[in-house]
């Protein structure tokens, strides 16, 4: 369906990622948004609350991120399209009710502005060392879907995608900015509503009594039925049947956690997104995203114009991890370069699904600052001598 | 279910009373004999059938541990969700299908143990919730732990000498959060109980009963009291009844005197109140609340 032309900015802006992101929720149908206070995220939940009351949505300031994660889930049981916004002290504290929400199967977006870490780390400034936690952040097997943007432009653009495939997969879907994208200003443009494709919630069409909100019927996602519709339902963050009551048995853990995690690897082949350049005749593969994305790729420029075949890999989704394109690189190319602000999490992926075809050059830094570009250039001519 | 039992005949099968609100295919329950957490339930339906309000409305939340359980065995809309975070999950639910009649049923170790700075924003906001929080002065289902609730004195597997920590009195730390509504009961007080929890169903705001209930498994053998009856027994000798008590005076010490009554009963705003008439004063026309039935984007 079209977009609520009421949730649509439609125009020319100049917006920072954080705010883009928050129009961009909007746009997407987004009405209940919890939250608590982290720099740099802040100012996503500060636009939302500022337009929230013109849209028939709610914004709460809740008393912590266990809370404001909590309550993200419970809106989303009543049908309404839910988020909440962080960063990683905040992040960390959401991972419980991230694993609630994985087994509810519960759509919803859960954004978070990467900054330095470990711990408090630094508050203000940039990192991309929550790629891991995004992924393996809560307890036990499940998967996301992570989506990583490098403009305010995208991070309106993706804050919709990210809404669309929470529902069409029913989880929660990571939206994993980074300070330098939050807090950098760009020309945004934000289309007419009927331009903009919007998921549904897709509500059952059973009967009460025909109805159990966790049969698959032959498919992998269930159907959803809101609470107060009449269907008495009952779910659990226990290991349930169909029926959403707790089984406590290992035949029916394995096969819900395989589900799980199932309808998400199995259907990899369609959320996966990446973009590349100069693939034709790369001896070497630069393979970035987020801010350092565009770092790289000056990086790139660099190098090609030494003379070197260097190919660029974006990835937009970054979980799912796409091993597919990795897989068939790696078949072809000497050497991948992961730069990445942190020290090793996507260049643990690459080499791994690279299994020894090609090799893995990490351009790593611990954060507080994106890259000098002379840095990856440095290995991308290492890697390709 | 359908329970046979001796005086009947074949042909004769008595039905659960409150059967049409249980779900029976879940029985039998995973709580201990003479535990008092099937009492709450009972009493939790039969208010909700005397009320009158729309079945379909009602959603229940509870966290984890015994009394996490509940959600579980009442056939409406039901929550099972993570520990002491039932109060977020159900601030969610109200805001976003503020039409909802949204129901807490958890355990003391839940509600105020891990999830005690939920519960006194929860009060503080005065936001539509039924809390009903039963307090059964220990961790059950983990194999009988210290709570924010033990009595001084009383044993736990993790207080091996005696709980020397002060605990809680929950309608005190309700009452001075913001509840609008206070009140105590033991398992014995049914029909004040489901008076009570009938009464509250129609009230708005935060509303909160706390229900004292025994844990014969647990907290009565590591404390030598005895049977699930013994419990009921001293309920009898032991409970006072002080409608509108000050709550500062509402402290149970070990095997002591339990006052109960209803203490707070004042209409207050609630956060949905609040934020109408506020958003209403700042934005006048502009103002779009979140609808009844919820924000739900709808096929068009």
């Amino acid at each position: 369906m079209k977009a609520d032309p009421a949730g649509v900015l439609t125009g020319s802006h100049y917006l920072d990622g954080d705010v883009a992101c928050g129009e961009g929720a909007m746009a997407a149908g987004c009405r209940f948004v919890a939250g608590y206070p982290i720099t740099p995220s802040t100012e996503v939940v500060e636009r939302i609350a500022r337009r929230f009351p013109t849209l028939g949505g709610t914004f709460i300031q809740m008393e912590d991120e266990l809370a404001s994660m909590a309550a993200v889930v419970g809106a989303a049981w009543t049908g309404t399209k839910t988020m909440t916004v962080t960063s990683g002290p905040g992040f960390s504290l959401m991972m419980e009710n991230i694993g609630l929400a994985a087994m509810m199967e519960t759509p919803c977006v859960v954004v978070n502005v990467q900054r330095g870490g470990p711990s408090t780390g630094l508050p203000t400034m940039v990192g991309q060392g929550d790629v891991m936690q995004a992924r393996w952040g809560s307890h036990g097997d499940y998967e996301v879907i992570a989506l990583c943007p490098q403009s305010p432009q995208e991070a309106f653009d993706l804050t919709i995608d990210a809404f669309n495939l929470a529902e069409i997969y029913r989880l929660p879907v990571m939206f994993l900015m980074d300070e330098c994208v939050g807090h950098m200003t760009e020309k945004v443009v934000i289309p007419e509503a009927d331009a903009i494709e919007v998921e549904p919630r897709r509500l059952t069409d059973k009967s009460p009594e025909e109805f159990g909100p966790y049969q698959i019927n032959g498919g992998q996602i269930p159907e959803f039925a809101r609470a107060g519709d009449g269907y008495r339902f009952h779910t659990t963050g226990l290991t349930h049947d169909e029926r959403g009551y707790p089984v406590m048995n290992a035949e029916c853990h394995d096969a819900s956690v395989r589900r799980l995690v199932g309808k998400i690897r199995d259907n990899a082949d369609s959320i996966v997104r990446f973009e590349e350049e100069g693939m034709d005749d790369a001896e070497v593969v630069v393979v970035s995203f987020g801010i350092t994305a565009r770092v790289a790729r000056l990086a790139v420029e660099e190098a090609r114009s030494r003379g070197i075949r260097v190919g660029f890999l974006r990835l937009v989704v970054i979980w799912p991890f796409p091993e597919k394109r990795i897989r068939e690189l790696a078949g072809s190319v000497a050497a991948f370069v992961v730069p990445e602000i942190n020290l090793g999490q996507i260049a643990l992926e690459v080499e791994r699904v690279a299994a020894g075809q090609a090799v893995t050059w990490p351009v790593n830094h611990a954060g507080g600052a994106v890259h000098d570009p002379d840095a990856i250039t440095e290995i991308i001519v290492k890697a390709a001598s | 279910m359908t329970v046979a039992t001796k005086s009947t005949t074949a042909s004769q099968e008595l039905e659960h009373p409150s059967a049409p609100l249980l779900r029976m295919e879940r029985i039998p329950h995973v709580w201990c004999p003479s535990c008092g957490i099937g009492t709450v339930v009972k009493c939790y339906a039969t208010a909700l059938e005397r009320s009158g309000v729309d079945l379909d409305k009602v959603s229940v939340v509870s966290g984890i541990g015994c009394s996490g359980r509940v959600a579980g065995y009442l056939k409406l809309d039901g929550f099972h969700t993570t520990h002491g975070r039932a109060l977020p999950f159900a601030t969610g639910l109200k805001l976003g299908r503020p039409e909802l009649l949204v129901t807490v049923i958890s355990g003391d170790g839940d509600l105020v143990g891990i999830g005690g700075n939920h519960f006194i924003h929860a009060a503080r906001r005065n936001i539509d919730l039924l809390v009903i929080l039963i307090n059964n002065f220990i961790y059950g289902m983990t194999g009988g732990q210290n709570a924010p609730t033990t009595p001084q004195q009383a044993r736990s597997s993790t207080m091996p000498y005696g709980n020397f920590e002060t605990p809680f009195s929950l309608p005190h730390l309700a009452a001075s959060s913001g509840a609008s509504y206070v009140a105590r009961w033991t398992c014995l007080h049914i029909r004040r109980l489901t008076w009570s929890i009938e009464e509250a169903i129609h009230k708005r705001g935060f509303r909160f009963i706390e229900v004292i209930a025994p844990c014969p498994t647990l907290y009565a053998r590591l404390n030598k009291l005895g049977t699930g009856l013994d419990a009921m027994r001293f309920y009898h000798d032991t409970a006072v009844i002080r409608n509108d008590a000050d709550t500062r005076e509402l402290d149970i010490s070990f095997q002591s005197e339990i006052t109960c009554g209803k203490f707070v009963d004042e209409e207050r705003p609630t956060f949905l109140d609040l934020m109408h008439n506020h958003y209403s004063d700042q934005l006048g026309d502009r103002y779009v609340p979140t609808p009844p039935e919820g924000g739900m984007l709808h096929e068009q």
